[in-house]
């Protein structure tokens, strides 16, 4: 019966599948909650005006004949894909540093920042898409940099760091960017940042990819290659993380940094290392978000952080920190936001869509207690089956 | 000058209530990065019973009322974080955050729900609650003062009494700096933490309430408490987990943090500086503080970490 010598490979697919089925019970469990929230608020309308709606989210028009006949009716897909590119990013930001052992809580802040640089190069410099997205990853990357920086060298945790931090650079960006109504990049007549698709057309993300027009599919204003080059960078963070030296390395400081330390790693410079590389994440996310052309900047809302930072906590934790999981928790941290600006607005606010999320993460914290639980269970099947075999 | 002791002392009182429930929860083992959260919810929970009162209650039972629904809002809340962190030993900065998220997301929700009831059910999407803070606001002379002050003051004697003079606080320290030993002498840890996270959800609670009643008669809950909790936190460490130092702690910061709400008043309005930079200032000047300070922190030994019975 005792079989010691599984083979790695099934080990470690299993080690996977529970992880999926760990984050799949957050979600059914997060789901019902949510619908028992909504039965609390108002019975009658819970389930036609409240919880389809979540559910179908952007997919809720893909049938209707009417938006159909226009070439409108995947518009709201569209809507849920260019919203689910920054989300990944945040997400890659928070498992990247998640991996090395440290929370990046700031992902918020770098998003702020990244969103300044991207809309800086592009509103004031006119540079092409490319280059705007490259100074948008520089800012984030510099802001992540900061409370690496007050972790390795004054031993300050880095979640109070990054949360000051987020805050600093909110005000930093908005006090620079309205600069009491007659900041470069804003646009008084609207009260917001001017659209970079007017002042600056190079710099807006394209959507055109191999000879597809993103656009003429989903006939969605913003959406642009954003997604695939998130997909792209999730690739890359997943063969950085393990298949490098340098990977390995910052992981190895993650999980104990005295041990590092004796192996020779230098262990102060992988801690602001994984938090300049976090940041840089983000920043690119704010990046892949504000150059796709359909969102503008209002610095008077100045007490709002962009909740992308934050969700990229949920966006992470779901996925259980693997990169290519964050795609798929991306995409549907999205689908559920999307679903609740769908839901019948008379009825119930959209945020009942957060309190789902944040339902989800809650239960995410202590995910690792059930999935031992599953991983038992899958073990304790096969062998049932083994023996069964014998 | 009367209107900066005026502010300085709304955000010292709510600094140092919640620093001191961080405090209790820190000290049991706990780290309660929550407070954030369970401030909105004590704030959401104490507005909503104050202005849905009926038009006769008097002042006094109001305030009363109200103040104790944010602080019991405050206590049910923290035991979310209680539950995930002591019974199911799940990561608490993690379990903080969610909470954190949670928490600003309900509150969009009841306060919308409750805006568009008010209106009739036409759909109203605010999220802004007005509501009559007189009954809370009282001069002493040419300052104005608030209740939130008398109670911040006795609830500060009274922490540093349960903390230092009683068996309870003796034993609550014990469980934050080796709930092991502590276990061999027959205190209960799990119950002590417990203790220690719900009294931070009374803190917590009331403390809300108090940063948003006494300055403003109406409150936009996209922002939260705009990082009020976080600040605090970074207060009671600078505040060296000891209320008395809190107290001083946060005196000092919320002097920098009233300067954004009176700066075009007084003389500062040379400087021409924007709204945004005062309200960079708290945040700045605890990133100083702490680098300053960070080398002889006297953290409890076993915050953060899960107690298990069985480890040795």
């Amino acid at each position: 019966m005792k079989k010691k010598n599984q083979s790695p490979l099934l080990e470690r697919s299993m080690g996977g599948l529970t992880s999926v089925i760990a984050a799949l019970i957050c979600i059914v469990v997060g789901l019902v909650l949510g619908l028992l929230f909504l039965l609390i608020l108002d019975a009658q309308h819970a389930w036609k005006d409240g919880f389809v709606p979540i559910i179908q989210a952007g997919f809720r028009n893909v049938g209707n004949e009417t938006l159909a006949k226009v070439g409108m009716n995947w518009m709201t897909v569209g809507q849920e894909i260019v919203e689910a590119a920054p989300l990944i990013m945040c997400g890659l930001s928070v498992a990247f540093a998640f991996k090395t052992g440290l929370f990046n809580i700031g992902a918020a802040g770098q998003y702020t920042l990244g969103a300044f640089g991207g809309m800086y190069s592009a509103i004031i410099l006119h540079l092409p898409w490319w280059a705007c997205l490259l100074v948008a990853t520089l800012f984030g990357a510099l802001w992540g940099a900061i409370p690496g920086l007050f972790k390795a060298f004054l031993n300050i945790n880095e979640v109070i760091t990054s949360i000051m931090f987020n805050w600093i650079g909110l005000y930093a960006v908005n006090t620079i960017i309205y600069g009491r109504g007659s900041g470069a990049m804003f646009n008084l007549k609207k009260a917001e940042t001017y659209a970079i698709k007017e002042v600056s057309p190079q710099s807006v993300i394209p959507s055109k990819i191999f000879g597809w027009d993103m656009f003429q599919t989903f006939k969605y204003g913003s959406i642009s290659i954003a997604i695939f080059l998130a997909i792209l960078v999730a690739i890359v963070i997943l063969i950085v993380l393990n298949k490098t030296t340098f990977g390995y390395e910052l992981k190895a400081c993650g999980s104990n940094a005295q041990a590092a330390k004796y192996a020779g790693i230098n262990e102060k410079r992988s801690i602001v290392l994984s938090m300049v590389i976090a940041g840089a994440l983000a920043g690119f996310g704010a990046g892949l978000y504000y150059l796709a052309g359909g969102a503008q900047w209002n610095p008077q809302d100045s007490t709002v952080l962009p909740s992308a930072g934050f969700d990229g906590i949920s966006v992470a934790l779901l996925a259980s920190l693997n990169p290519i999981g964050c795609i798929f928790s991306g995409l549907f941290i999205s689908h559920l936001s999307t679903g609740g600006a769908q839901m019948t607005q008379v009825y119930f606010p959209g945020e009942i869509a957060d309190v789902v999320s944040g339902i989800i993460i809650y239960l995410c914290a202590f995910s690792s207690l059930f999935k031992g639980k599953v991983m038992g269970w899958l073990k304790g099947g096969k062998k049932a089956k083994e023996g069964q075999a014998q | 000058m009367t209107l900066l002791i005026k502010y300085t002392l709304i955000y010292g009182i709510v600094l140092m209530l919640v620093a001191l429930g961080a405090c209790f929860s820190e000290h049991s083992g706990i780290i309660n990065i929550a407070m954030e959260g369970i401030m909105v919810i004590g704030g959401v929970f104490g507005l909503l019973v104050l202005v849905m009162l009926p038009a006769g209650t008097s002042s006094f039972m109001k305030v009363l009322i109200s103040i104790c629904t944010a602080a019991a809002a405050g206590v049910v809340y923290s035991a979310l974080l209680a539950f995930a962190s002591i019974n199911l030993k799940a990561d608490q900065t993690i379990g903080g955050t969610a909470l954190n998220l949670l928490a600003t997301a309900l509150a969009l929700v009841l306060v919308k729900r409750y805006n568009n009831t008010m209106s009739g059910g036409t759909g109203t999407q605010s999220p802004k609650l007005s509501f009559v803070n007189s009954d809370f606001i009282f001069n002493i002379g040419p300052i104005t003062v608030n209740v939130f002050l008398f109670v911040g003051l006795a609830l500060l004697v009274i922490a540093i009494v349960v903390l230092y003079r009683t068996r309870f606080g003796m034993r609550l320290m014990a469980c934050g700096e080796h709930p092991q030993a502590a276990d061999s002498v027959g205190i209960n840890v799990y119950r002590m933490r417990w203790c220690g996270v719900l009294i931070s959800g009374f803190l917590g609670g009331i403390g809300g309430l108090a940063y948003i009643v006494p300055a403003v008669q109406v409150w936009n809950f996209e922002s939260g408490v705009t990082g009020m909790g976080f600040l605090a936190i970074a207060v009671m460490i600078f505040g060296q987990w000891k209320p008395g130092r809190i107290f001083l702690a946060a005196m000092f910061f919320a002097v920098f943090k009233a300067l954004a709400n009176i700066y075009d008043s007084t003389f500062l309005t040379a400087l021409n500086l924007t709204k945004e930079v005062y309200n960079m200032m708290p945040f700045i000047a605890s990133m100083i503080i702490l680098a300053f300070t960070s080398k002889n922190s006297r953290a409890p030994k076993a915050e953060g970490v899960p107690y298990d019975k069985g480890q040795r």
